[in-house]
């Protein structure tokens, strides 16, 4: 592997830590489950890793261990944004009426 | 040369779209949409991917995506709020297992395929961090989701030796690892080094109880994100650094977090040797001769009827419970007679960082509602009633005034201050961490025996007839 290269993959490392730093520890601690399900989710990003091994035709191992490489990263791509999505979907303001009908219509689903 | 634009212009896009949706999560009203321009940057990621030059065969890569489809969509949608912390151990695993797969796939084709080309120093040192924290975390990760689950025993397993063992792997598998950095072709030592780390992650888990498990999953959220890192180090991938950089940074601030949260150092948390502090749980003081007084369901309801202020106190045995709607609805009826309810928030309360914040959510409790440590501690002496609702060790004062406990220096919230405190606990059995809890004996602590969803349920029927 080429010098330059190396290094300016080590300056995208760096940066993108401090920048990744910076900006996440600022998510309030509220946020810190959706927080974890959101960098696995966009961390199954290895699944274009594992897809270049699986397509790639090198070998029967290769292809073998790529495949289920990807399966495993891309249930965490299908099942961490979902997961994380229906999380968020949650977390409301409280606010005027509509939080009172949604009060209502939730102390409803209570009742039963 | 125009194939690669697309696929490296795709790669560009996702890398703005991750980042974006990471910074969309400083404030709840603008995470969910953040979030969805992420997924929308997986999707370009992922398709942009296919336009590769050096992919001759879709066939196996279309099975993977429908497979790992078909296994993500019940881990996304049909996993309850309660069981988070291991639906987030086991993904840990299958993020970790994927890049482990890639970087042993790529050193074996390196020496194995003709014409064998072999790794260079520099590409090894990438190949060799990305097996070692990828395997050490596939199984340990795997352990935790079992302590969680329950098919592993929650408690720590202590045998004698253990520390000194842990620490010996390690360091074999760091010393393999800079052998390699010299000897890139040493191709035993390398699967050696695999199967070591693989090993590792079983028995550094082994040791560490139910309570330190938000440290343990946010130590793996970590170490996956150095994985990738180093997978986008080997493959010579920029968006997959970069979103390494992303989940290394997150796990890194939360392990921090919450180390601090049950004041332990940074070091005992890397090296995973935080779970003996409940070996130590013989030296707590013990409670004998003290008497804990019970409540009945009608006194503590009228309490709660006349509070003008009450300050809800969730810890894990609420998720265990599934209580939190019988929560919403005691809450709700204080409310109705006049009341004020907040929720005070322990940062280590539950089995993951905002384990009960998202519990709370689920059930429509408003997020302003929900107060951490620090904003909730002061109100606690103008409160009426402290509700513990199935938390313990970070309710015990023993953190503040008994240099012997183990938990002794953790912050805790301070409950004792309200004018009354009432704790909903299934019997005397000490908490997780083993630990006599003295809050029970206070003159100001009512204990309402039984099953969280019964007692609160008792609690609701007897609040609408007071």
């Amino acid at each position: 592997m080429n010098t330059v290269i190396w290094f300016a993959q080590l300056y995208i490392a760096v940066l993108a830590g401090f920048v990744g730093y910076q900006m996440i520890a600022r998510v309030p601690p509220l946020l810190h489950t959706p927080l974890m399900a959101a960098t696995n989710a966009i961390d199954a990003i290895t699944v274009v890793g594992a897809m270049v091994l699986a397509g790639r035709g090198h070998g029967w191992l290769a292809t073998v261990l790529g495949t289920i490489a990807v399966a495993s990263a891309m249930s965490n791509v299908v099942g961490g944004f979902l997961i994380t999505d229906r999380m968020l979907a949650m977390f409301r303001r409280d606010s005027g009426a509509a939080a009172a009908a949604k009060a209502a219509a939730s102390n409803g689903r209570g009742m039963h | 040369m125009g194939r690669d634009t697309v696929v490296l212009g795709a790669y560009f896009i996702s890398s703005i779209l991750f980042i974006l949706g990471v910074k969309s999560l400083t404030h709840p009203d603008s995470a969910r949409r953040g979030m969805q321009m992420a997924a929308l940057g997986m999707l370009v990621a992922i398709v942009g991917t296919l336009f590769l030059h050096e992919i001759v065969t879709f066939r196996w890569i279309i099975i993977g995506l429908i497979v790992g489809s078909i296994i993500g969509y019940p881990l996304g949608m049909w996993v309850p709020m309660t069981a988070m912390p291991e639906r987030i151990a086991i993904s840990h695993t299958f993020g970790s297992l994927a890049a482990s797969l890639v970087g042993v796939a790529e050193y074996y084709n390196a020496y194995n395929l003709a014409p064998a080309h072999g790794v260079a120093h520099i590409e090894m040192a990438a190949l060799g961090l990305e097996v070692l924290f990828g395997s050490l975390t596939v199984t340990g990760s795997f352990m935790a989701c079992g302590k969680l689950q329950g098919f592993v025993t929650e408690k720590s397993v202590i045998y004698p030796f253990q520390n000194e063992t842990n620490i010996g792997m390690f360091a074999i598998a760091v010393l393999m690892f800079f052998y390699l950095l010299v000897v890139p072709g040493a191709q035993l030592v390398f699967y050696a080094m695999v199967i070591l780390a693989t090993l590792l992650g079983v028995l550094m888990v082994l040791p560490i109880g139910g309570a330190d498990m938000p440290v343990l999953l946010s130590l793996f959220n970590a170490y996956t994100g150095l994985a990738a890192a180093a997978t986008g180090f080997a493959l010579n991938n920029y968006v997959l650094i970069i979103t390494g950089a992303l989940d290394g940074a997150s796990g890194f601030i939360l392990s921090v977090a919450m180390s601090k949260a049950m004041n332990r150092s940074f070091t005992n948390v890397l090296f995973g040797a935080f779970g003996s502090g409940a070996a130590a749980a013989g030296e707590a003081r013990s409670a004998e001769g003290l008497t804990v007084k019970p409540i009945t369901v009608e006194d503590a309801a009228m309490q709660l009827a006349y509070a003008r202020e009450v300050i809800i106190v969730p810890g894990y045995g609420m998720a265990v419970a599934q209580c939190q709607h019988q929560v919403r609805e005691l809450s709700d009826l204080i409310e109705r007679r006049g009341g004020e309810v907040k929720f005070a928030i322990h940062p280590v309360a539950g089995r993951m960082p905002g384990h009960m914040n998202v519990l709370l959510a689920e059930v429509d409790i408003p997020y302003a509602r929900l107060y951490g440590m620090e904003d909730i501690n002061p109100e606690f002496n103008q409160a009426d009633v402290a509700l513990v609702i199935g938390a313990n060790d970070v309710v015990n004062p023993a953190a503040k005034d008994s240099p012997g406990s183990p938990i002794y220096g953790m912050p805790i919230l301070n409950v004792e201050e309200a004018r009354s405190v009432i704790v909903l606990k299934r019997s005397m059995n000490p908490g997780f961490a083993g630990i006599e809890n003295e809050l029970f004996y206070r003159d100001k602590t009512f204990m309402l025996f039984g099953d969280a969803k019964d007692s609160l349920g008792k609690l609701i029927s007897e609040m609408k007839n007071v």
